[in-house]
C-alpha cells in the first residue's frame, strides 16, 4: 500500500507541487479556523473530550464483551452478523451477499473501512458494479483517483477539472457551468435514478451501539439516507473498533464528531437504525464486523488508542506535515497524524513503517483530537518499535550516532557548557554561509537545504545567567 | 476467530476490571453537562435561532390547527408546492385547503413518492442547541422514504417537543429505539462542501426544509 520509497519519497514529490500545496493550505486553514469557533461555543468541551476518551478506552479494553452484545442485539432486531478476520474475507462475504440478491449493482455510502480493504475492486472482479454516491467519492471514482483527505476526499481537484470530468463521464450532464451548485445538481440528477432502482446498498458505520444493536451513519449530503433507506438489502461493513457500549455514549459522540469534523453544531443528517424496521426501509440488514489488523493494534498497550479514532479529520487540518504533503503521500486510506499511527499498526508494521517519522511531534494533533488520542506519544513509541525490528540495519545510524553524542554532552555540566559555546561559534559561522546545504555533509544536508538557520544569540543562556548575577 | 484474536489482544486487561464508567456513580467521571438550564421561552427562541442558522426556514405560530394550517400553506406556497405526502396519523387540521394531500397508504413506489412536490410531517422531538429535528418511524412521521424523496419537507415542531441539549435528546430516544423505530436527525437541508469547500445546499434529500414551530399563545 505504501508507495516505493515510503513517505519520504512520496512527500518529496508532493511538496514540490506548489498548486497542491496552495490548495491544501487554503483548505486546512479554512476548516481549522471554523472548527476552533465551533468548539469555543461549547463550555464543557474538555469534559466531553475526557468522556469521549473514557468511552473509547472502555470499549477497547472490553471489546470482546461489547462485540458479543452487539451481535446478539442486531440479531434480536432482525439483522444478521458476519465476522471477517481480514479484508479478503469481508470482500468475499459482501460479494456473496450481493450475489444472493440477484443484483449486479450496488450503491455505496462513503466508507473508509471498505476503501481500506479494496471492496470496490474485489466486487468489480465478480461482475458487481459499485457506485460511490458521496459527491467527492463519485468524483474520485469517475476519475480513477484515490482520496486525499478523510473528510473532503477530492480536495485536490478544482471546479474546472470536475466539470470536465462530469461532461466526459456522466451519461447526460446537459448544459453544465462550473459553479459548485451546478456540479452538485448534475450529480443529484445522475444519482437519483440509481438510488430509485438500487436493490442493494453498502455502507460503513460511524458507530454501533452494543446495548441496542443500533447502527449509525453521520453525513451531510443525504446519500447516506438514500442508501440506508431505499434498497431492499443493506450491507454495512464496520471495523470492530467502532462499537460503543451504551446508547447514552451517543450523547457524547454526537457532540464531539460534528464540531470536530465539519465544524458544525450538528451535521445535516444522522441515520440510526436498529436491525430491520417493519414497513420502513430495507427488509434485510447485514452487519459485517471487520478485523483486518485491528487486533494487531489492540495488542499494543500504548498503540491501541489509535483505535479510539472517530475519523473526524481534525488532526489532518492542524498538521504542518499534512498541510505540505497532502493525503496521497501517506500511501494509505488513513492520512495525516492518525494515519501515521494507524496504518503501520493495522499491517503489523509491514507497511507504512516510515510513517511514524512523518511528524514534527508538535502535538497540535493531540490538542484537537476529540477523544484525546495522544498521537505524539504513540508516534515515538512506534518509532522505537520500527527501529527495534530493523536493528542491525544501518538505516538509522545517523540518528543513533547523534543521540549518542547528545547523551555524552548532556552527561556532565562542563561538557554541556563547552558544547554549547562551541555550537554557538559554529552557528555564527554557518549562518553566514549562503549555500549551506552543499557544504553540510551526510544526512544533515537534507534538513538544511529546505530550512533557514536561526540567527544565533550573542551568548548562551548559561553564560548570560552567570553574568547577570551580582 | 475474530473474537479469539480480540481476547488474546486484551489479555493484559485484568479479569474483572471495572472502569470508572461501569462503577456505581460512574457519572462522576463524565463531568459534561447533560441537562439544560433554559426556560421554555428561551429554549424555543434558541431553537428558532439555531435552526435558522442552518438555512431552514422557520415560522413560529400558535399551537392550534388553523394557525398551523395557515403556516403550512404559506410554506408550501413559497415553493409552489401542491402535491404533498401526508403520513398516517398526522392531525388533519394541519393540512391547508390549498394543497393536495397524498396518502402513503398503500405504500407508494419510490418514483411516485419522488414525483410528489413535498411532504408534511410532525416530529419525535427537537434539539434547541443544535437546531435539530428528530424523526422516528411512526404516526405523523411516516416511513423514512416519505420524508426523503420529495423536494420540500415541511415539519411541524410543537414547543413541548423541544429539548435543550443533545444528551436530553438521546435519553428520549431510548424508547423509540427499543421499539426498533428508525431514527433520523435532521439539521437543515442536505449540503455538500466537496467542491473547493464551497457550501451547496440541497444535494440528495429535500432541498428545502420548512419548520413550523407551534407554541402556546402568551
Amino acid at each position: 500500500m505504501t508507495p516505493a520509497g515510503g513517505f519520504p519519497a512520496a512527500a518529496r514529490a508532493a511538496v514540490a507541487d506548489s498548486q497542491l500545496r496552495a490548495n491544501l493550505r487554503g483548505a486546512t486553514h479554512a476548516i481549522r479556523d471554523k472548527r476552533a469557533a465551533a468548539v469555543a461555543e461549547v463550555a464543557d468541551w474538555e469534559e466531553l473530550r475526557e468522556a469521549g476518551r473514557l468511552i473509547k478506552e472502555r470499549a477497547m479494553r472490553h471489546l470482546d464483551r461489547h462485540l458479543e452484545d452487539l451481535e446478539a442485539a442486531v440479531i434480536a432486531a432482525g439483522g444478521q452478523v458476519h465476522w471477517a478476520p481480514d479484508g479478503a474475507a469481508a470482500n468475499r462475504i459482501v460479494g456473496d451477499l450481493v450475489a444472493a440478491t440477484g443484483s449486479a449493482e450496488a450503491v455505496k455510502v462513503k466508507s473508509l473501512a471498505t476503501d481500506e480493504i479494496g471492496l470496490n475492486d474485489a466486487l468489480a472482479a465478480r461482475g458487481i458494479d459499485v457506485l460511490e454516491t458521496d459527491l467527492a467519492e463519485l468524483i474520485n471514482q469517475l476519475a480513477g483517483d484515490t482520496s486525499s483527505h478523510i473528510l473532503v476526499p477530492a480536495i485536490h481537484r478544482n471546479r474546472a477539472e470536475i466539470r470536465e470530468l462530469f461532461l466526459r463521464e456522466l451519461p447526460d450532464p446537459g448544459e453544465l457551468d462550473e459553479t459548485p451548485a451546478a456540479l452538485a445538481g448534475a450529480a443529484r440528477r445522475f444519482l437519483r435514478e440509481r438510488f430509485l432502482r438500487a436493490e442493494v446498498a453498502i455502507s460503513g458505520a460511524n458507530f454501533a451501539v452494543a446495548e441496542t444493536g443500533t447502527v449509525g451513519v453521520v453525513e451531510s449530503e443525504g446519500n447516506g439516507r438514500m442508501c440506508t433507506t431505499l434498497p431492499r438489502t443493506l450491507i454495512t461493513v464496520m471495523g470492530i473498533e467502532k462499537v460503543l457500549p451504551r446508547l447514552s455514549d451517543l450523547e457524547v459522540m454526537l457532540q464531539l464528531l460534528p464540531r470536530s469534523s465539519t465544524a458544525e453544531r450538528m451535521n445535516p443528517y444522522t441515520s440510526l437504525w436498529t436491525g430491520v424496521t417493519p414497513g420502513d426501509g430495507p427488509e434485510g440488514f447485514h452487519l459485517v464486523l471487520l478485523d483486518a489488523g485491528r487486533t494487531n493494534a489492540l495488542r499494543d498497550e500504548v498503540g491501541r488508542q489509535a483505535l479510539h479514532c472517530i475519523r473526524c479529520s481534525a488532526c489532518l487540518n492542524v498538521c504542518p506535515v499534512y498541510e505540505r504533503t497532502g493525503g496521497h503521500a501517506y500511501g494509505s486510506v488513513y492520512p495525516g497524524p492518525i494515519g501515521a499511527i494507524l496504518t503501520p499498526q493495522l499491517s503489523d508494521l509491514e507497511s507504512g513503517a516510515t510513517l511514524p517519522w512523518a511528524s514534527s511531534l508538535c502535538g497540535a494533533c493531540y490538542d484537537v483530537c476529540p477523544v484525546k488520542i495522544d498521537i505524539p506519544t504513540v508516534l515515538v513509541h512506534l518509532r522505537g518499535e520500527v527501529v527495534r525490528r530493523e536493528a542491525g540495519g544501518s538505516k538509522d545510524a545517523a540518528e543513533r550516532l547523534s543521540m549518542k553524542a547528545a547523551a555524552y554532552a548532556f552527561g556532565s555540566t562542563t561538557r554541556y557548557r563547552r558544547a554549547q559555546r562551541l555550537a554557538l561559534r559554529a552557528l555564527r559561522v554557518l549562518a553566514k554561509v549562503p549555500v549551506l546545504g552543499r557544504l553540510v555533509p551526510g544526512p544533515l544536508a537534507a534538513w538544511i537545504t529546505v530550512r533557514d538557520l536561526p540567527e544565533p544569540p550573542p551568548e548562551t543562556f548559561g553564560d548570560w545567567w552567570r553574568g547577570r548575577r551580582p | 476467530m475474530v473474537l479469539g484474536r480480540v481476547r488474546a489482544a486484551i489479555a493484559d486487561v485484568p479479569a474483572g476490571e471495572v472502569l470508572a464508567f461501569d462503577r456505581d456513580g460512574a457519572e462522576a467521571e463524565a463531568r459534561y453537562e447533560r441537562g439544560g438550564t433554559l426556560d421554555v421561552a428561551a429554549r424555543l427562541a434558541l431553537f428558532v435561532e439555531r435552526a435558522g442558522d442552518y438555512q431552514a426556514e422557520v415560522t413560529v405560530c400558535a399551537d392550534e390547527g388553523a394557525a398551523i394550517a395557515a403556516a403550512v400553506g404559506a410554506a408550501c406556497a413559497r415553493h409552489a408546492t401542491r402535491r404533498v405526502v401526508v403520513p398516517d396519523g398526522l392531525d388533519r387540521a394541519w393540512v391547508p385547503d390549498a394543497i393536495e394531500p397524498v396518502a402513503d397508504d398503500p405504500p407508494l413506489a419510490w418514483p411516485d413518492l419522488a414525483a410528489c412536490d413535498g411532504v408534511l410531517s410532525g416530529c419525535e422531538l427537537a434539539i434547541a442547541v443544535t437546531g435539530t429535528v428528530i424523526l422516528a418511524t411512526g404516526p405523523a412521521q411516516g416511513r423514512r422514504a416519505a420524508t426523503l424523496l420529495p423536494d420540500l419537507h415541511v415539519c411541524v415542531v410543537r414547543s413541548h417537543q423541544i429539548v435543550e441539549t443533545v444528551p436530553e435528546a438521546i435519553a428520549r430516544l431510548a424508547t423509540p429505539i427499543a421499539a426498533r423505530r428508525a431514527i433520523t436527525l435532521i439539521s437543515g437541508p442536505s449540503a455538500t462542501s466537496d467542491i473547493e469547500l464551497k457550501r451547496v445546499e440541497g444535494v440528495h434529500g429535500p432541498r428545502r426544509l420548512e419548520l413550523i414551530v407551534a407554541a402556546p399563545g402568551p
